[in-house]
């Protein structure tokens, strides 16, 4: 693994022989959308500010792919863009919300608080419960608000 | 200097003595994230996205653009330290590890570049133009 020369001694045994608690998940699931955040919503908003600013039919394009298709006849490739692309802007706000959530989890761990077992698996159960209260809430408003024009 | 073990090899050189550098600027730029990204999603939900006009006239007003510019400086700046542990936990290769760690380089620094022109051309647009105008 690190370094060339194979090495005797012990490793430290990796995730699949663990128990999962909720003070586990919630630190795997902070590196995930924080690399998730990283990755796909960086390109994103960078494709989405490029968009904006080389003009209306650039930004147009751009909504046409990722949003909504407003012509009669919608290609195949924007059918399948066209969801996948709402899947993606769910799935990068609840990113959002999770990796700020557990981020401001860890700050008030750093002061020293929060590692009696009690009040730290209290506080990871909270973070996801946040988290998809906050998505939901979200898009059930955007979704409404499509919906009633 | 011995050449045994991993820790053989380490024992007695001392600290380096930036060892909590990477994590305080982490830190450092989470807070701000906290702030701005937090402003940026609720003005995303706010603004009526559909209507280029609308958006571009939001992103042209110089408070704005100023902040959009520290959210890119800030959010590219926290990535790259997240996305180099990433990259220093699971890859391993003395070569592909440097080379993912240049890559990281030239996205962070490139998308963050890239990410403040736009805002800058978009700022300093001329007006006169009329709605979108370039």
């Amino acid at each position: 693994m690190a370094g060339n020369e194979p090495s005797a001694r012990p490793r430290s045994p990796h995730l699949q022989v663990y128990k999962w608690t909720p003070a586990m998940a919630v630190s795997i699931f902070h590196r995930v959308t924080g690399d998730g955040l990283a990755i796909v919503g960086g390109l994103m908003f960078l494709w989405w500010l490029g968009a904006l600013a080389a003009g209306p039919d650039a930004y147009a394009a751009f909504l046409a792919c990722v949003w909504h298709d407003p012509s009669p006849e919608i290609s195949t490739l924007h059918q399948v863009t066209n969801v996948l692309g709402k899947v993606v802007l769910i799935g990068l706000s609840w990113a959002f919300f999770q990796h700020l959530f557990s981020g401001l989890r860890h700050l008030v761990l750093d002061t020293g608080a929060g590692y009696e077992l009690k009040t730290n698996k209290l506080w990871s159960i909270l973070v996801f419960v946040g988290s998809l209260t906050a998505t939901a809430a979200v898009w059930l408003t955007v979704f409404a608000e499509t919906l009633n024009g | 200097m011995g050449n045994g073990t991993r820790l053989g090899r380490v024992r007695g050189l001392g600290s380096s003595q930036h060892g909590s550098h990477h994590w305080i600027q982490q830190r450092l730029t989470a807070l701000g994230n906290v702030l701005l990204v937090t402003w940026f999603v609720v003005s995303m939900f706010r603004l009526p996205l559909g209507d280029h006009a609308a958006v571009l006239s939001w992103a042209s007003n110089p408070t704005v653009a100023l902040a959009l510019i520290l959210m890119v400086a800030n959010v590219f700046w926290h990535l790259r330290l997240g996305l180099q542990v990433m990259i220093e936990d699971y890859v391993h290769g003395e070569a592909t590890k440097i080379l993912a760690l240049v890559l990281l380089n030239f996205y962070a620094i490139g998308g963050a570049a890239y990410g403040i022109f736009a805002i800058i051309r978009i700022a300093l647009a001329p007006t006169a133009l009329g709605p979108g105008g370039m």
